[in-house]
C-alpha cells in the first residue's frame, strides 16, 4: 500500500534530531509537526518571521496579526521569536536552518527540483522555496512518486521550470524512501506492501536498487 | 509645528505626490500587515501605470488586488501571487508584468536598497529561470547570482504604534516586509492603529527609527484572515 499523508509525515517526523530548527514547507510538511516524538523539542521556523510556531489558536485566542507561511492563523510557543523577512532570509540562506521538509512537481538525478510553475497551466510563484533549497544543506522532499496518470515525477532530468539545481539529496515518496547519489536514485527504504517492482516501473530517472531494501515500520500497521 | 512630527491629517495628504508611473513597495505578507487604506487611497486617487514591489498582490476585492480591478497597477514584482484570480487572468492575458522574485531574494533587495547597496550576490536562483539574463560568479566554489536592489518613489507601510517622531513597532507577524518597505521608500507612509505620546515607546525596542518615515497616519483596520485555522 502506498502511504497515506499522514504516514509520509511521520516518516520524516524520524529525521528530526532533538534541538533541530526546522522549516517545514505548505501541504503534507505542515503535517509533520503533528509527528514529532515525544520528549524531543524542536522549533518551527515559518519564513515570514517567526521561530518557535506553536500550535492553531483557539477561537478565543485567534489573531489575525499571527500567522505562518501558509498563511494559516498560529500560535508562537513559549521561547519563540519574531522579525522581519529579511531577517527570516537570513537565517535560511545562512544555513541555520538544521532541516528542511518541502513538497516538489518533480526532482531528478542530478538533485535538481521543479515546485513552483507549471508553463500555460499554472503560475503561482516560488515564495520562499528557491531561497530554502539554495540556503539548507539538509532537505528532504516529500512528494507522491507518479502522477494520477501514473507518470513518473522522479526524472533523469525535470521538464518543468527548476527551483533549485543539484541540492536535493533525499526524497520520501508515497512508495518509497530515496537518496540521491552521484546520478541516481538509491532505493533505501520501500511503503509496507509496496515493491520493489512497482518502485522500479514508476521511476524514470536511474535507479539503484541495493541487495536489502528495508519495508518502512509504522506502530498503527 | 515641530520639526520632527511627521503626523498627516488625512490620507489624502498621505499619499500626495504619487503620480502615476511611480513605483510603491508595499509591505505585508499575505493580508497580515498590509497598509489597507493606503492602498484604498491609491484606489480612490486613481493613480495609474504603477510598478508596486509586495510579497504579494492582496486577494480579489481586498488588499491590493483592490488596484487590479481598475487596471492602476501595470508591473509586479512579487513572490508569490496565488489567491488571486483577477491577477492570474490578466497575467495569462498579458495585461500586467509580472517579475517573479524569490521571497528571500525580494527581501533582501528592499533591505538593500535601504541601505544603500545597489546589488548583492546570492546563490538563490541559480541554475533556475531566475537566473536568465544576470551575472553569476563564483566565491569559494559556489556559483551566485547578481541581484540588484529596489528602491519605490513611495513605500507604504503598516505599523502597530509610532510616536509622531516616526518611530514605529509592529505587533507579531504583522512586521514581515513592514521594515525593509519602510527603508527604501524615497517617501515613507506609514499608517498605525495607536500614535503614542512622545517617550512611550521604548528605545530599544523600536523596529523602525524615525529616520526612515516621512508621514505617519492613524487609521483602524479591518485585518482579513486569509486561512481562518483553529485547533481541533
Amino acid at each position: 500500500m502506498a502511504l497515506s499523508r499522514e504516514q509520509m509525515a511521520q516518516r520524516v517526523a524520524r529525521e528530526m534530531q532533538d534541538g533541530f530548527y526546522v522549516n517545514l514547507g505548505i501541504g503534507i510538511p505542515t503535517l509533520v509537526a503533528n509527528y514529532i516524538p515525544e520528549g524531543m523539542e524542536v522549533m518551527l521556523q515559518s519564513e515570514n518571521g517567526l521561530l518557535g510556531m506553536g500550535p492553531f489558536p483557539t477561537e478565543e485566542t485567534i489573531d489575525a496579526d499571527m500567522i505562518n507561511a501558509g498563511k494559516q492563523t498560529v500560535t508562537a510557543r513559549i521561547g519563540a521569536s519574531i522579525f522581519s523577512s529579511a531577517e527570516s532570509f537570513a537565517m535560511i540562506r545562512g544555513g541555520h536552518v538544521d532541516l528542511t521538509v518541502l513538497g516538489a512537481f518533480e526532482v531528478d538525478v542530478q538533485g535538481n527540483i521543479a515546485s513552483w510553475m507549471i508553463p500555460g497551466k499554472l503560475v503561482k510563484g516560488m515564495g520562499g522555496a528557491m531561497d530554502l533549497v539554495a540556503g539548507a544543506d539538509n532537505i528532504i522532499v516529500i512528494m507522491t512518486h507518479a502522477s494520477k496518470d501514473g507518470e513518473s515525477k522522479l526524472l533523469s532530468q525535470c521538464s518543468l521550470p527548476l527551483t533549485g539545481a543539484g541540492c536535493i539529496k533525499r526524497v520520501l515518496t508515497d512508495l518509497a524512501y530515496l537518496e540521491i547519489e552521484n546520478g541516481a536514485f538509491v532505493l533505501k527504504e520501500r511503503a509496507p506492501g509496496v515493491s520493489v517492482e512497482e518502485i522500479v516501473a514508476k521511476t524514470a530517472g536511474k535507479l539503484i536498487i541495493p541487495d536489502h531494501v528495508p519495508e518502512m515500520q509504522f506502530a498503527d500497521q | 509645528m515641530a520639526g520632527f512630527d511627521k503626523r498627516v491629517s488625512s490620507y489624502e495628504e498621505a499619499l500626495a505626490g504619487l503620480e502615476d508611473g511611480m513605483t510603491v513597495i508595499a509591505g505585508g505578507f499575505g493580508l497580515c500587515g498590509i497598509p489597507e487604506n493606503l492602498i484604498n487611497e491609491i484606489k480612490r486617487k486613481g493613480t495609474r501605470d504603477l510598478t508596486v514591489v509586495s510579497n504579494n498582490c492582496g486577494v480579489d476585492g481586498f488588499g491590493l488586488g483592490v488596484l487590479l480591478t481598475d487596471r492602476q497597477i501595470s508591473k509586479v514584482v512579487a513572490s508569490y501571487v496565488g489567491e488571486n484570480k483577477l491577477f492570474e487572468e490578466q497575467l495569462l492575458k498579458g495585461e500586467i508584468e509580472v517579475i517573479l522574485t524569490p521571497q528571500g531574494t525580494l527581501a533582501e533587495k528592499m533591505r538593500a536598497g535601504g541601505a544603500g547597496i545597489p546589488a548583492f550576490f546570492t546563490a538563490t536562483g541559480v541554475g533556475t529561470p531566475v537566473a536568465d539574463g544576470k551575472e553569476v560568479r563564483e566565491f569559494h566554489g559556489r556559483k551566485y547570482l547578481m541581484e540588484e536592489s529596489i528602491t519605490g518613489d513611495f513605500a507604504i507601510v503598516k505599523g502597530w504604534k509610532a510616536d509622531h517622531f516616526g518611530n514605529v513597532i509592529y505587533r507579531h507577524t504583522a512586521q514581515n516586509f513592514n521594515p525593509l518597505a519602510a527603508t527604501a521608500g524615497k517617501i515613507t507612509v506609514v499608517e498605525v492603529e495607536e500614535i503614542v505620546e512622545p517617550g512611550e515607546l521604548e528605545p530599544s525596542q523600536i523596529h523602525t527609527p524615525g529616520i526612515y518615515v516621512d508621514r505617519i497616519i492613524c487609521g483602524t483596520f479591518e485585518k482579513r484572515i486569509e486561512q481562518r485555522t483553529v485547533r481541533k
